[in-house]
């Protein structure tokens, strides 16, 4: 019993993985000592600020510095002619195409960068900027993705007219980018063909933006003498970064020095490299001082990567009880002016296959076909987990609709059709394999917990009185953790990533990883992690990320892929130490490592247990002579991580929405959201990224937009039009959980921070439409803005008191 | 991010303010709360070459009651509208006013005399003032005078307040106990302007309305009175039937701009839609 | 270029002394003329409440007020919470109830909470969600923001033993 107790006391003490411990980042943030971009000063250093396009489709005639250059305190103006001689002033994306990083001869998006001016300082940059004249010609613009192909459209990109194909395979129209399709076209059709019941919906995902609390820049510094490039920048990715600033830049990989320190919010916002980073480098090596580059808000908006934006047709082909047998799902996909969105070679419309969601689909198709048009260039970002927003949004709709066009409750539809408990690891007819899962056992116990026969009754008795009550169920799966290198690599490099554990002989330890938190708690969880493999307080292990001297390579923080492949290399990385610990106790009892047990924080004999060596009194021997021949010092590994399969977290949410009719306006009354992303590193942790991904789901569903006029300006692209919902608007959390352990990962953790998102923003969805079909409605396109669900009121002729 | 270059000035009485206002012409801009000329200049839609900061004006501020009406200097915050024990008591309307104009921070700073002088469609006072039936004390260089704000607000961003005055005061007839008073605002978020709103004022006489004011914030081109609707209502009781007809009238004057909030159509539905409420809550609260 | 300004004021119960433009942004002269990088920058309209300050016993936007406007005034920012080594309530209610994850509208937040329980020693929920609007986040949902604010209320209206 005492025993029981003292290993329970040591076991706690060690505040490891499964504790809610308090974050350890959290000591500099409430002091206001983070050391974000803009609080990053250097001697010498001078601040760029960007001209940009007033046009969304123009000729660039002339540009004339003269004025900009009279400004007291500018030092500099560069533009893409300026670039030639270094051959930068185009870049390659990450999308595998070219991005021009300051226009030449045209520009092709509203707020394009054409200038960037460099100042003793940001007020007489700002000044600079102002002064820079640049004479236009407009052009006709493209806006709406239907346009880019249809005869006589204008061609967006001149540069590369000639190129039959932009990375992935054969263009059709000069304004195409490529044509991706995965499953059974012929066997889905023929299903289809036959079917009981059909359902068919245009599905719009509108075009939203991260939008972060801190907008991206960099502080870029070249130094003449050493020829070492430096930058500090707000990147989910610094070692990618690094990569392809070595490709463009010539300077050796080994002397750039690429550091992310404290990211406020990235949401994959920050993965991009965005022309700004690269002219600041530029003019860093052409003045060799300092260049600090931070873009406003406004900027951040219009012309960083925005999210979604796919216009799609979803189907599903079912009998008579409601069983899908098939699905087609195809979307248009506007990519703005450039493929610039993070892309695996191979998933140019990333992991949108997962569109079988959490069901038993006999037979599937999905085709995506991309273009261009004359808007900022981006696509994958905004906790999408790689397109997996767009694909899970379609089938929680569509089963929805499939319910109603089969007058079938919306809980039971999808009991009908989930990937039964027994059935893992489950591989779709799109070719997934989803680790684990348990998809009933989720859904039982958020409809009890939210009495959803009580919900039902209650909107019944709702309707018949002409009120607006909706219940919106979403039972999603995910796909997260890129990725196996084999499927996954971005222009080439495989997506793995890397641990690297020192343990010093006093028994603390540091380890580097090549992941990148902008916010994630990672300085905590990853501690947890290693703590619990190393039985060292999670207290006195200290985590490093983004400063690529000094962390192995890795593919940073996105697509939720820290814990399914950071967190395994670091649990990897500590059963490598853990397991020369195991050889090292064994000397030191003088027994065979067979003979030894791991308890806690300790090696103890079996059948003799006071007989035992502790981790820190092995760290330290590690450092001795005292080591078994042959044996090398030192207790530190370093593991590169190539996990075997993706990571599938997945979870059951129900909204209960209340809509004034007469306004429009929808209040969430309730809002249960139960996640799975098996084992648990702190729960507490958790919670908040529950939290956080649902209030920017709301945010998605209820009011976010980036509208164009037909001219492809702007209509919205501040925070006084840009919905980002205040403490006041936004709904109350209720968070549950189940655990079903991921197989293959070392710790059985699969990622959830995006999971709240790309469930919640279905959910919100059924729940309104949900609010409206009594009365025949089967779909509402995204945001449902008092405004919007107002029209429909109108049209439905309930909005009249 | 960055406003252009101005020269900065702050005078600590009226008179001081008056002489720079009248030295640099309408290359001069007063300063008030700031919150919503210095966004303005900051994206560098506004530029003016001298800024005149009344912020140290002391006679500009403070709330107090005097032969009958309430007289609040113009440099009062919103902040200091909403805290007032005077005006919680007296007048309960500006203070629930005051609550749904923008955010905690920019009501430390906005000011009411801003908020009128400014003109622009989308502030709340303008409609406040106008059910209130308050007036403006404009002092010149050449002298003072006061005028209601009935007619004060004659477009967007423009009112009667001439080159060379300054907003000192503005005057409030204390509304008589029994007073029904809302202020019903229809908005995307805290924080952003009116989609539409509606105050209104009414004194009952039994059951019947013995006198009512309406106005309507952001639905033309600067705030709009509904006399019509006010007409329909004067002397007849308020029920379904007579509350929606005033509505209708309301919805009459209406000529909204469209933007992300809603077309023309939604705006001046939700005006409809706000001035229903607001005779709703303004009757349940009209005592005697 | 237009005539420059000294202003003296009070900064965390410091005396400071700066020489402005009249056009410089109290937000530009806290983080680059005054090394105090607390208050962020999120926006240039006025939104997003990262960089609030506590200026003359009112909660502001820095980015909003001129470095001009502050001529003898007290100011209060995240770097002058804590005390002698011991964190305020606030700061430990942020810690203690994960009311943080990027942290970086957490200056802001706890400097504009500071000043609502100056003014609301015990606020609801309800109150503490609309005297807070003016802050935006990102990460948090916010609801461990309203925890973190009520544990501080908690704490401050506790006698001491």
């Amino acid at each position: 019993m005492a025993a029981a107790t003292d290993t329970l006391e040591r076991e706690t003490k060690l505040q490891g993985l499964g504790s809610s411990r308090l974050r350890k980042e959290d000591a500099r943030f409430i002091r206001g000592r983070g050391s974000y971009i803009d609080d990053i000063k250097l001697p010498g250093m001078l601040f760029g600020a960007i001209v940009r396009s007033p046009y969304a489709h123009a000729r660039i005639k002339s540009i004339n510095k003269a004025k900009a250059l009279a400004v007291p305190g500018v030092v500099a103006v560069l533009v893409a002619d300026d670039l030639k001689p270094v051959k930068l002033d185009w870049m390659p994306t990450l999308g595998s195409d070219v991005q021009a990083v300051l226009a030449d001869k045209k520009v092709c998006f509203q707020m394009q960068e054409v200038a960037m001016v460099i100042a003793a300082d940001r007020y007489s940059a700002a000044d600079g900027a102002d002064a820079v004249e640049v004479d236009y010609e407009e052009l006709p613009a493209i806006v709406d993705p239907h346009m880019s192909m249809a005869p006589g459209a204008p061609i967006i990109r001149e540069d590369i007219a000639g190129k039959d194909e932009v990375g992935h395979g054969k263009r059709t129209h000069p304004n195409h980018i490529f044509t991706w399709e995965a499953g059974d076209k012929a066997g889905t059709d023929a299903v289809f063909a036959s079917a009981a019941v059909t359902v068919k919906e245009e599905i719009l995902n509108p075009r939203v933006h991260p939008c972060p609390l801190e907008t991206c820049g960099c502080v870029a510094s070249f130094d003449k003498v050493t020829g070492q490039l430096t930058v500090y920048i707000t990147s989910q990715a610094p070692h990618l970064v690094r990569t392809v600033v070595a490709m463009l830049s010539g300077i050796p990989e080994s002397k750039i020095r690429i550091i992310g320190g404290d990211i406020g919010g990235g949401f994959g916002n920050k993965v991009p490299i965005y022309p700004g980073y690269v002219v600041a480098i530029v003019a860093s090596i052409v003045t060799g001082v300092p260049i600090k580059w931070i873009e406003s808000r406004i900027d951040n908006i219009s012309t960083t990567g925005f999210a979604r934006d796919y216009h799609g047709v979803g189907e599903l082909a079912a009998d008579k009880d409601g069983r899908i047998k098939a699905l087609r799902f195809t979307a248009l996909a506007d990519h703005g002016a450039f493929n610039s969105h993070v892309s695996a070679t191979k998933l140019p419309a990333g992991l949108f296959s997962i569109c079988t969601g959490s069901y038993d689909i006999p037979k599937a198709y999905c085709r995506v076909d991309a273009v261009y048009t004359n808007k900022a260039p981006g696509g994958v970002a905004y906790r999408c987990s790689l397109r997996v927003t767009e694909a899970v949004y379609l089938i929680e709709r569509m089963i929805d609709v499939l319910a109603q066009k089969l007058g079938l409750d919306k809980a039971e539809i999808r009991r009908r059709n989930f990937v039964k408990a027994d059935k893992f690891p489950y591989t779709t007819s799109l070719g997934w394999t989803i680790d684990s899962g348990n998809y009933q056992a989720a859904l039982e116990k958020v409809l009890k917990a939210v009495d959803y026969d009580g919900l039902r009754k209650e909107q019944a008795a709702k309707r018949a009185k002409g009120e607006l009550m909706g219940i919106g169920v979403c039972t999603f799966t995910e796909i997260v953790g890129a990725g196996p290198t084999k499927v996954c690599d971005i222009l080439g490099i495989g997506l793995f990533d890397s641990c690297d554990i020192r343990v010093n002989p006093t028994g603390s330890a540091i380890a580097r990883l090549g992941t990148m938190s902008q916010g994630q708690g990672h300085a905590t969880t990853y501690a947890q992690i290693i703590a619990t493999e190393l039985g060292l307080s999670s207290d006195e292990i200290q985590i490093e990320e983004g400063d690529t001297d000094k962390a192995p390579y890795g593919a940073g923080t996105w697509g939720s892929r820290s814990t399914p492949v950071g967190g395994a290399a670091a649990a990897m990385a500590a059963r490598k130490i853990r397991a020369k610990a195991q050889k090292i106790a064994a000397h030191l009892l003088e027994v065979g490592e067979g003979d030894l047990e791991w308890e806690v924080d300790r090696f103890k004999v079996k059948g003799n247990p006071a007989q035992a060596r502790t981790m820190k009194e092995i760290a330290m021997a590690a450092h001795t002579s005292n080591l078994p021949d042959g044996m090398e010092k030192g207790l530190d590994a370093t593991e590169y991580y190539d996990p075997p399969n993706m990571t599938f977290p997945f979870g059951a949410y129900v909204c209960v929405v209340d809509i004034d009719r007469f306004t429009g306006e929808t209040k969430v009354r309730r809002f249960y959201a139960l996640d799975d992303c098996g084992t648990r590193i702190n729960p507490m942790i958790i919670e908040g990224q529950i939290h956080g991904g649902l209030t920017e789901a709301f945010a998605v569903a209820f009011g976010q937009a980036i509208p164009f006029d037909e001219n492809g300006n702007h209509l919205g692209n501040s925070l006084m039009d840009y919905f980002l919902p205040t403490a006041v608007e936004t709904p109350h959390w209720e968070t549950d959980h189940t655990v079903t352990p991921s197989p293959h990962h070392p710790i059985g953790a699969k990622g959830v921070a995006e999971s709240p998102h790309v469930g919640g923003i279905p959910c919100f969805s059924n729940a309104v439409v949900d609010a409206f079909a009594h009365l025949g409605v089967t779909h509402m396109d995204m945001p449902h803005t008092a405004f919007r669900v107002w029209q429909l009121c109108k049209a439905l002729g309930i909005n009249k008191r | 991010m960055i406003p252009r270059e101005f020269e900065y000035h702050a005078p600590t009485t009226i008179p001081d303010a008056l002489g720079l206002l009248k030295q640099f012409g309408d290359e001069a801009k007063l300063l008030a709360g700031g919150h919503s000329l210095l966004p303005m200049m900051k994206l560098r839609f506004a530029q003016p070459g001298h800024l005149i900061d009344l912020g140290r004006i002391r006679e500009l501020k403070g709330i107090r009651e005097e032969g009958g009406a309430l007289r609040i200097g113009a440099m009062t915050t919103e902040n200091e509208l909403i805290w007032s024990k005077l005006l919680q008591d007296k007048c309960p309307l500006l203070v629930e006013g005051a609550r749904l104009i923008s955010d905690p921070q920019v009501r430390y700073k906005g000011t009411i005399g801003g908020d009128i002088s400014h003109g622009d469609p989308g502030n709340d006072h303008p409609a406040l003032m106008l059910v209130l039936g308050a007036s403006f004390v404009l002092k010149a260089s050449t002298g003072e005078r006061v005028v209601p704000a009935e007619g004060f607000f004659v477009g967007s961003f423009a009112t009667l307040l001439q080159p060379g005055e300054i907003m000192t005061e503005i005057r409030i007839p204390v509304p008589a106990p029994g007073t029904g008073y809302c202020y019903s605002k229809l908005k995307r978020k805290v924080g952003d302007f009116a989609t539409a709103a509606a105050a209104v004022t009414l004194r009952m006489k039994g059951e019947t309305v013995q006198e009512v004011a309406i106005a309507l914030t952001n639905v033309g081109a600067s705030v709009l009175r509904a006399r019509a609707a006010e007409d329909s209502l004067r002397g007849k009781a308020m029920n379904d039937a007579s509350i929606a007809e005033a509505a209708r009238l309301a919805m009459r004057i209406c000529d909204p701009a469209a933007d992300q909030r809603g077309d023309a159509e939604y705006k001046t539905v939700m005006a409809g839609e706000m001035t229903q409420r607001a005779l709703r809550t303004a009757r349940s609260r009209a005592t005697r | 270029m237009a005539k420059k300004h000294a202003v003296s004021f009070k900064l965390n119960g410091k005396a400071v002394d700066v020489v402005v433009e009249p056009r410089e942004l109290l937000i530009h002269s806290l983080r680059e003329k005054l090394q105090h990088t607390g208050p962020h920058i999120g926006c240039e309209t006025s939104h997003c409440g990262a960089c609030t300050v506590d200026l003359n016993g009112m909660s502001v936007k820095s980015c909003t007020v001129l470095t001009v406007q502050c001529q003898g005034a007290e100011m209060l920012t995240i770097e002058g919470f804590e005390q002698s080594g011991a964190l305020h309530a606030l700061q430990e209610g942020f810690t203690q109830e994960h009311g943080l994850q990027c942290g970086y509208c957490t200056p802001g937040m706890i400097t504009r909470a500071y000043r609502l329980l100056k003014e609301n020693p015990s606020p609801s929920e309800e109150e503490i969600r609309y005297w807070m609007a003016g802050n935006l986040c990102r990460c948090t949902g916010y609801q461990n923001i309203v925890k973190a604010v009520q544990y501080a209320a908690k704490k401050m209206s506790s006698p001491r033993t």
